[in-house]
């Protein structure tokens, strides 16, 4: 915040609030944007979700039609950029399309966990006592597992398939986030200005609204992000068992897992799609990094 | 203390109970009805009836669950519905296996970590510290199954020194300490290792860092005590939250190693799920997970009540 922007404000020509919200935001993205690592995290990630949107207008080859006189041939054949799968079918269309799939998948289960992890952990926090013991109980039972032979369990019994699948890795990531979302909520319930709110009349919604969700969602927000590279590596690993989309669907964990028994014949075909994984999981990771330092939230 | 750890293990009873009732209530989260989905299509309904019967599936759910639980604990999780055999049988000789594996990670990922991550604290913001940061990272972003391919391409398929897949020599299943084995090993432990090593590394980092940072430690450099004796100091108050972060992980590791199992066809726990899932032998299924989180509690536990005993300061409420 500069100084004349103070200055403009205590002479009452910027409102405050709008002034300290504004100057927060502001300086998160400055700090982000001088952040090289982030910078090029950000570019890669949009880049690879962009690839994805627009696979039916940038792939090559239909990814779904195989040439059996083609089949795994090496990256920098001619026509077949990346070569070909076990099935003759183009790898680099493959790859577009499958990260439709892997992205999806690794997503929208952490945006779903977002949700109902992070009303569950606010409601513990904001209301304790018994509500708290009992939603916080509930979570350390799912706690008990490794998360992911919970997930291959699930997924397993619900007997695969996507949507299990999305089930599955929602179900492992809603505990993680109850309760960090708990107790960062219950911090900001013990702080005076909430008790201030509340002696000057402010209803229970306002101080959630105005108090308690302003201050928590930042941290929730941040914490959750740095699930996404799990989630993708978990979502992966679940197809690269057999339990997530079905042949001929082209995602990158399924494509690992079929390639894998081609090693002996084309051994670096079954590198490009872990390579996938890899870069985006590796990607998300960093960014969560940095995106919590320039936010300045410690967990 | 006496008092957190007797409340602590009160505490892990209701956990227990919970983590069964989910292993229970997993074979109803099929899409089919459990005994439909064994019996072969041209079963008469009366066949389906009977074997309902035979195996309690006709009373109510509570009292499955209660007759369920009373066999389990005696360790009778039913039989396979593949070979027949009892369950606990198959689960026994691939926990074996899965151990060894565990074991052999956490050791190294641990010796690995403890070592890089010490450095890295002492050496804080210089290319070395950047570095074990970066590859701590690449670590617990990389998807370990797929290195554990790059590593069978390389190490197996490309230079031909180690197996790529099996516990030794052919598909035997048992078990020798010779070199033949403990080849078969070397693969899956460094795959394993990558997860672990790289949260441990960090851990270790953060603590030592935040010892580091201590009056008391300039102080032990004023009263002129060699660095080495220092740094001995240092660890030894940067170890409970090491130890206890190796601990957990030796935890998901046991749980974790399906998909490096999957990966070299290690007959361990992991293996054992993926075949009970594609066959859908559910009382395998059931049995295999309701042990493993039955460990993993039981690590959880003695972690905590190890930390306490390690460092009494960690108040508890």
């Amino acid at each position: 915040m500069s100084a004349d922007s103070v200055a403009a404000a205590q002479a009452g020509e910027i409102p405050i609030g709008q002034l300290r919200s504004r100057g927060y935001w502001r300086s998160v993205w400055v700090r982000l944007r001088r952040d090289k690592v982030s910078v090029a995290c950000a570019a890669v990630l949009i880049l690879i979700a962009l690839s994805a949107i627009f696979a039916p207008l940038l792939s090559p080859h239909d990814p779904y039609q195989g040439n059996v006189v083609k089949r795994l041939a090496p990256i920098g054949t001619a026509g077949y950029l990346l070569g070909t799968d076990e099935l003759g079918r183009d790898m680099l269309s493959r790859l577009l399309y499958g990260g439709r799939v892997s992205l999806f998948i690794g997503l929208f289960p952490v945006f779903c966990a977002l949700i109902v992890g992070g009303t569950a952990g606010i409601a513990a926090g904001f209301i304790g006592g018994r509500t708290n013991m009992a939603i916080m109980r509930l979570m350390d039972v799912f706690y008990a597992f490794p998360s992911i032979l919970l997930a291959i369990a699930i997924s397993g019994a619900l007997g695969g398939g996507f949507s299990n699948v999305i089930l599955a890795l929602a179900l492992i990531l809603v505990p993680p986030i109850t309760r960090v979302a708990e107790s960062v909520t219950t911090q900001v319930r013990s702080y005076d200005f909430v008790e201030a709110a509340r002696a000057s009349g402010a209803g229970t919604w306002t101080i959630i609204r105005v108090h308690v969700l302003s201050n928590v969602l930042g941290p929730i927000f941040i914490y959750t992000t740095s699930l996404i590279s799990f989630s993708i590596i978990v979502a992966s690993g679940l197809s690269f068992l057999g339990l997530g989309v079905t042949p001929p669907t082209a995602d990158w964990g399924l494509m690992l897992s079929t390639l894998r028994q081609a090693i002996w014949i084309n051994p670096y075909a079954a590198a490009l799609p872990g390579l996938m994984i890899f870069v985006t999981s590796l990607s998300f990771n960093l960014l969560s990094d940095g995106l919590r330092s320039a936010m300045d939230v410690r967990l | 203390m006496a008092n957190y750890i007797l409340r602590r293990l009160l505490y892990a009873i209701p956990i227990a109970i919970g983590v069964t009732v989910i292993c229970f209530s997993l074979i109803y989260l099929g899409p089919s009805d459990p005994i439909a989905a064994v019996m072969p299509d041209e079963a008469s309904a009366a066949d389906v009836q009977r074997i309902r019967e035979a195996y309690g599936f006709d009373k109510p759910v509570p009292v499955q669950y209660a007759l369920w639980l009373m066999r389990a604990v005696q360790g009778d999780f039913g039989n396979s519905l593949q070979s027949n055999r009892p369950v606990l049988d198959e689960l026994i000789p691939a926990l074996q296996n899965t151990l060894r594996l565990a074991v052999f990670a956490a050791a190294l990922s641990f010796a690995i970590a403890v070592v890089v991550g010490s450095v890295a604290a002492y050496s804080q913001g210089t290319w070395l510290d950047k570095t074990v940061t970066s590859f701590a990272i690449t670590g617990v972003s990389v998807p370990h199954y797929w290195v554990a391919i790059m590593l069978v391409i390389v190490f197996a398929v490309e230079l031909g020194w180690l197996p790529a897949m099996g516990m030794g020599t052919g598909s035997s299943r048992d078990w020798a300490w010779d070199a033949e084995h403990m080849k078969a090993l070397i693969l899956p432990v460094i795959s394993l290792s990558l997860i672990p090593a790289g949260i441990i590394t960090r851990t270790t980092r953060a603590s030592v860092l935040e010892v580091l940072s201590h009056d008391y430690v300039e102080t032990l450099r004023a009263k002129g005590l060699s660095e080495a004796t220092v740094l001995r100091h240092v660890l030894k108050n940067a170890s409970p939250t090491v130890l206890a972060v190796t601990g957990l992980q030796f935890g998901h590791l046991l749980g974790g190693s399906i998909l490096i199992e999957t990966v070299f066809v290690w007959p361990g726990t992991g293996f054992l799920l993926n075949e009970s899932i594609f066959k859908r032998d559910l009382p395998v299924l059931q049995g295999t997970i309701l042990v493993l989180a039955m460990f993993f509690v039981f690590v959880n536990l003695t972690v905590d009540i190890m930390q306490t005993w390690l460092d009494p300061r960690i108040k508890r409420d």
